[in-house]
């Protein structure tokens, strides 16, 4: 692989705080490749995370960031991203942080178009807090507030943004870095509009723990069993899709993107007398 | 503000005056949600920010126009937004997150009939504890207090002041009252209005620590896309902004962050007194809209035969205890007037414990008259 990414990590702050088999080492690696597949600076990203284990990636990163509070994150990225349209801001969300807590911040920023990149890691659960159900938790799941099996179902957050009405929509697993990194590329290099890439992951320590799917390397495989490419679909009966992860990009179009817009805003303002 | 309206005696709402303010003090980043009785607050920003090149924007709710403006004040903007009390509820986590971050920020809030919704359009003092309190945690916060259409101008520009030279959350605490009245005031020209920045760091890349201890327990700032890399961070953090939860980093953290304003009451502790003399047997103490009334008491002093004097706390946060207690030296009784059940009198009692203090109070959502305020005091002389 060319790009290696190591000039975005901070020395010394390895290993990481995350249980061995987290998924969210792999999504971190895809994540700074792709930067520097991008040229992005140091000085001119900022990456803001939520809370939660997937938000306790900035810790190893020497951009600037913004540790900010549980599903505020893409607020937070809203503000500075106006405040200094040159930055490249990037948001990191659990699936509890961006789909739950902060799903309101997340269907209005991909509606207004926010010129900023999330990469959610979807792990199915609440991982820092002890596996409790999220709002992607899959109905019938066993979690640490679903002792009998969760009632409710779930997001397709993907399908979710798209038609909230975000520029661009990916989706695939960890056990497809390569995909992965594509995809986190193409969103970091879309010049307008909000880029969304779901990154479905794996918390063997809650998740796979409680419903019995095994070590990390199990779940790895497990993803890559269920994955099924969108532009597959068509040709598929309803029931064949069930527990299937639809993985691949949701959508891909050209919007004029919030700064855009608000520049001919200032412009119209401007010029009035 | 536009260059045509500075230097000028201008007729204007209070809420108006508040935007004017803003934009004179240099503040370009407005995100909020709309609520009455702030709302003209948010009219003002939308139609005037994009003029001198700033935003505006409205969020989804009050959670993400504090998050906003936080982010965009970490980027370098000033930054403000306004609200009411219903509004502040939603806003208090992340009230403490300005404050952990050290993001500079000014949070207006037009106070209205509580508790829940209340009464959208009727004013009252309620919120006196909950902008002190309402975020969790050990923390300080300033909060400034217009009674006059000028002062709503006056006091924005220094709460802008005091939010860039402290890097904390500052609050305006206005009411219905004086947040939706029209007064005449005179707009100083841009040369006479003083203006604080934050500081900003000059040092080396690689010395620059985002959360540098100094004498001034003040950090010097660089903003996102500074080539000193910042790391704004909510939960415990060391100086360079990377997480540290070892208690004695952490104490310390949390001492510096109330220290920086605590030991800085002298300078931030604004007051007014009227007829305060040697010979003041009667001493009301107000803020806000209950200025007003007390004013006319005490135009009217002379006429019962009493010797009243006013002291209006400009500062309600941190409490102007000292200066209280420098006015009420030699007073007999003490006077609070408030549109609460006696928060502000709750927190003088802190404070004075040998003078009696009686409070004028009302809740249903209708100002305070001079009728009230005299006949409080009358009935204590009777006693
Ligand atoms: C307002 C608030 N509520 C609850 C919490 C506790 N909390 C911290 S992280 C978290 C869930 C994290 O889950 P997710 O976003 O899916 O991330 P993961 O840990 O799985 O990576 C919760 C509920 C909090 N910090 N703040
Ligand atoms: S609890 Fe789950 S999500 Fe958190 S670090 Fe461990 S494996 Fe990863």
């Amino acid at each position: 692989m060319k790009y290696t990414g190591k000039k975005f990590i901070k020395k010394d702050s390895l290993p990481f705080f995350w249980c061995a088999g987290c998924g969210n080492g792999i999504i971190l690696a895809c994540l700074v490749r792709a930067m520097e597949e991008n040229n992005f600076t140091q000085e001119n990203t900022v990456i803001v995370t939520g809370i939660g284990c997937w938000g306790k990636a900035d810790d190893y990163l020497n951009t600037h960031t913004f540790h900010g509070t549980h599903g505020r994150a893409l607020a937070i990225a809203t503000g500075i991203k106006l405040a200094k349209p040159s930055l490249e801001v990037i948001v990191l969300v659990g699936d509890g942080d961006g789909a739950t807590i902060g799903g309101n911040h997340l269907i209005h920023a991909a509606r207004r178009n926010m010129d900023i990149t999330v990469i959610m890691s979807n792990n199915l659960n609440y991982g820092m807090t002890g596996g409790q159900y999220s709002g992607t938790t899959p109905y019938g799941s066993i979690t640490s507030t679903s002792r009998y099996g969760h009632g409710e179902d779930e997001f397709n957050i993907s399908e979710l943004v798209k038609a909230a009405g975000a520029a661009y929509v990916a989706k695939e697993t960890i056990a497809n870095p390569l995909r992965l990194q594509k995809f986190i590329s193409r969103a970091l290099k879309k010049e307008n509009g909000f880029r969304f890439v779901e990154a479905m992951s794996i918390c063997p320590t809650h998740y796979g723990k409680e419903n019995r799917l095994g070590k990390a390397a199990e779940m790895i495989e497990g993803l890559k069993k269920n994955s099924l490419k969108i532009d597959l679909i068509k040709d598929r009966r309803i029931d064949e899709l069930t527990a299937k992860i639809i993985v691949g990009e949701y959508i891909d179009r050209e919007v004029d993107g919030y700064i855009k817009r608000y520049r001919e805003i200032q412009k119209k303002a401007q010029n009035k007398k | 503000m536009p260059e045509a309206r500075l230097g000028k005696r201008l007729f204007l709402q209070g809420n108006i005056a508040v935007g004017e303010g803003a934009i004179a003090a240099g503040a370009r980043f407005f995100a909020g949600y709309p609520i009455t009785p702030s709302s003209e607050i948010a009219h003002h920003a939308a139609y005037c920010l994009p003029k001198v090149g700033g935003i505006y924007i409205q969020m989804e709710d009050e959670i993400g126009s504090i998050s906003a403006i936080i982010g965009a004040s970490m980027a370098g903007a000033k930054v403000y937004t306004a609200t009411s009390g219903p509004g502040i509820s939603l806003m208090n986590e992340n009230i403490g997150l300005a404050c952990m971050v050290e993001a500079p920020c000014v949070l207006i809030n037009v106070q209205r009939a509580g508790p829940s919704t209340g009464l959208a359009t009727k004013p009252a003092q309620g919120d006196f504890f909950q902008i002190r309190w309402g975020t969790h945690g050990d923390h300080s916060i300033i909060a400034l207090s217009p009674a006059t259409v000028q002062e709503c101008f006056d006091l924005t520009i220094k709460a802008f002041n005091f939010a860039e030279r402290f890097r904390t959350p500052v609050f305006v605490l206005m009411d219905e009252i004086i947040g939706k009245m029209h007064e005449t005031i005179v707009v100083p020209n841009p040369q006479d209005i003083e203006i604080e920045n934050r500081k900003l760091a000059t040092c080396l890349p690689e010395e620059f620590k985002p959360y540098a201890y100094n004498e001034d327990l003040v950090p010097l700032f660089a903003p996102f896309g500074d080539i000193r890399i910042n790391k704004a961070n909510g939960s415990g953090h060391g100086q360079d902004g990377f997480p540290d939860n070892n208690p004695d980093n952490y104490d310390r953290l949390v001492r510096r962050l109330n220290d920086k304003i605590e030991k800085n009451k002298k300078r931030i502790c604004l007051y007014k007194t009227f007829n305060c003399q040697d010979d003041t047997e009667i001493l009301i103490i107000a803020y806000g809209c209950s200025v007003r009334p007390a004013l006319a008491v005490i135009e009217q002093a002379a006429r019962y035969g009493l010797k009243i004097g006013l002291l209006q706390l400009q500062t309600l946060w941190p409490f102007p205890d000292e200066i209280i207690l420098k006015y009420s030296r030699k007073v007999k009784k003490i006077i609070v007037p408030e549109l609460s059940l006696g928060q502000l009198r709750l927190e003088i009692t802190r404070y004075i414990k040998d003078i009696p203090i009686k409070g004028v109070n009302k809740v249903g959502g209708m100002s305070i008259t001079p009728e009230d305020i005299i006949k409080v005091i009358k009935a204590g002389n009777e006693e």
